[in-house]
């Protein structure tokens, strides 16, 4: 049997006595483009995070590619949220993709003309790489989400978590981010990604984990994006969606 | 002026006292750099107020007057400051801005009940400790540079060693955790040499001012540059400048207190980058703003947009 890329078990979250995720197991093999899809408050965000390390969990064990987490951080790449930064922070685009390289460089060293290179190859991945230079206060919402993507992609890593890497950017860029995701995907990496948009995921993507606090469901696209799965995860709400889509032209 | 550059030179005391304010305005420049950015430059404030119960218990504790038995003191009631706002916020429902100004009153005022108390004793050495109030720049010898210079030089040379992390922990915290750097350990060095950068900066300036020598020098730097290491560099000129400046102002006007004159010396820089820096400046935007719409204008358009 090959290593799954990721295998979460009886992972349980509480922010002060309220827990948020419950009882966790999720397998996810290599080589995929997965959504995570939930209402808002599900845990989707608190999912990647505990599974980062980012913040403390209740119960619950993390394995990337068969060994602890904590072993593998260099396999590990990470896309947070836009706006968990200060975009008035005094630094450059390619200063910021080079903060990928940080892992890599360990303590004291400091990026030189090797890492430089690296960060410029990466942002030119996902056509930034005339910003290089630009304070990163000056870019757009699309172009934040670009750099934040440079920045993991030059982590050369195996398995890349993307906390809504969508949010905010037109429908052109949409399509070169998932141009990229899929290239990731073809080269054997495995993409998780917090994704909002019911109706792009059964063509974006060929993995869906169904998220509300519990676990709703796991699995290959056609076996688990059902009616009666999301309806699960999302109550009321998901028929609420359904008929705003009906209506839409 | 060229009486006021002798003095500079030749004055001793004054070269001293200046020297000393410079090299409290280079280390303050620098790491409170850092707090803006971070967004702390309340930290600053509350670790300055709470320093004050700590140089009063270390007079009480050893009976000793010497700078440096009263700043480790500073040093140590600043540490546990810093501790108790980080906890009373992580693990009460008490927001972080009112575990700061809770814990800047409590420790400031119980500083203020303390050095009443000294005050009282009938005792001859009693005298002097209200210094630390507002700083007493006129009183500080050559050993006090000396310490204040050393105690800088530590600062900064950690700063330059661990640079790149200081940096990954202001930007974006969460990112250097999931590359396996130990963020709070990170933390707790930087914000030790903030500690650090207080300390240096009390018997100049004073427990109730120190956290503009902080905020200013920076909050003005930012206003020039977008590049980091320029920024913090700036920010040290800018700390010195005022510093400099301010102790000759005082020397030259009688009964003008130094350390009230380097904080007037650097808003006043605070004022000038505020308004002329080009780009963030006031009146650079509102120039843009004003020849923007006069080129819409010249173009045809309406007047309110
Ligand atoms: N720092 C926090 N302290 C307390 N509760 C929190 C915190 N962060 C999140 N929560 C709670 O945890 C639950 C899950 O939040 P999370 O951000 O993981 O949801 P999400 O699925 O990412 O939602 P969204 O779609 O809105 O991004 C929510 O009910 C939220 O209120
Ligand atoms: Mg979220």
């Amino acid at each position: 049997m090959p290593t799954n890329a990721l295998d979460v078990s009886d992972l349980t979250v509480a922010y002060k006595e309220k827990p948020v995720l419950w009882d966790i197991d999720l397998t996810v093999p290599p080589a995929v483009l997965l959504a995570v899809i939930g209402p808002n408050g599900a845990g989707k965000t608190t999912l990647i995070k505990s599974i980062l390390g980012l913040i403390p969990t209740v119960a619950g064990s993390v394995r990337i590619y068969g060994r602890p987490y904590k072993e593998q951080r260099k396999q590990v790449a990470y896309v947070p949220q836009r706006g968990t930064v200060d975009w008035d922070f005094p630094t450059s685009v390619l200063d910021v993709v080079t903060m990928g390289l940080y892992g890599t460089l360990g303590w004291l060293k400091r990026p030189g003309k090797k890492e430089k290179k690296l960060a410029m190859e990466a942002l030119e991945m996902v056509a930034m790489q005339d910003y290089a230079h630009r304070q990163i206060s000056q870019l757009s919402g699309g172009q934040q989400q670009r750099v934040f993507l440079a920045r993991a992609l030059v982590q050369q890593a195996e398995i890349y978590f993307m906390d809504e890497p969508f949010q905010g950017v037109d429908a052109m860029t949409e399509k070169a981010i998932l141009r990229l995701l899929k290239d990731l995907r073809s080269a054997g990496k495995t993409v998780i990604v917090v994704h909002h948009d019911l109706q792009t995921v059964p063509e974006y993507f060929d993995w869906v984990t169904l998220l509300n606090t519990r676990l709703v469901a796991n699995g290959p696209m056609e076996e688990v994006f059902t009616e009666a799965n999301l309806e699960k995860a999302y109550g009321g709400r998901f028929m609420q969606l359904k008929a705003t889509a009906r209506a839409l032209p | 002026m060229i009486e006021l550059f002798n003095n500079l030179f030749f004055d001793h005391t004054l070269r001293t006292v200046a020297l000393g304010a410079g090299a409290l305005g280079i280390v303050s420049g620098a790491l409170g750099s850092f707090a803006v950015l971070r967004r702390q430059s309340l930290l600053g404030d509350a670790i300055s107020h709470a320093a004050l119960p700590g140089i009063a218990l270390a007079f009480l504790l050893t009976g000793n007057k010497s700078a440096l038995v009263l700043l480790s003191g500073a040093a140590i009631a600043g540490a546990i400051a810093t501790w108790l706002v980080t906890n009373i916020a992580g693990l009460t429902r008490v927001k972080y801005d009112s575990a700061l100004g809770i814990i800047l009153s409590v420790f400031f005022g119980f500083g203020l009940v303390l050095l009443t108390y000294i005050q009282k004793q009938p005792n001859a050495n009693q005298a002097g400790l209200e210094k630390y109030l507002f700083g007493q720049a006129a009183a500080i010898v050559e050993k006090d540079v000396l310490i204040m210079a050393g105690l800088g030089l530590v600062a900064l040379f950690l700063l330059f060693l661990f640079w790149k992390e200081f940096k990954l922990l202001s930007f974006d915290r969460d990112f250097g955790t999931t590359m396996g750097y130990p963020m709070a350990l990170i933390d707790f060095v930087l914000t030790t040499l903030l500690v650090l950068a207080i300390v240096i900066g009390l018997q100049t300036v004073g427990v109730v001012l120190m956290s503009a020598m902080l905020i200013a020098p920076a909050v003005a730097a930012r206003q020039w540059t977008d590049n980091l290491a320029i920024m913090v560099l700036l920010a040290a000129f800018f700390g010195a400048l005022a510093g400099v400046s301010g102790t000759v102002a005082s020397s030259t006007i009688s009964r003008m207190p130094a350390g009230p004159a380097i904080v007037v010396a650097v808003s006043f820089l605070v004022v000038l980058s505020i308004l002329f820096a080009p780009r963030r400046g006031v009146i650079w935007q509102r120039g843009r703003d004003y020849l923007l719409r006069q080129r819409f204008r010249a173009l045809g358009g309406k007047k309110d947009v």
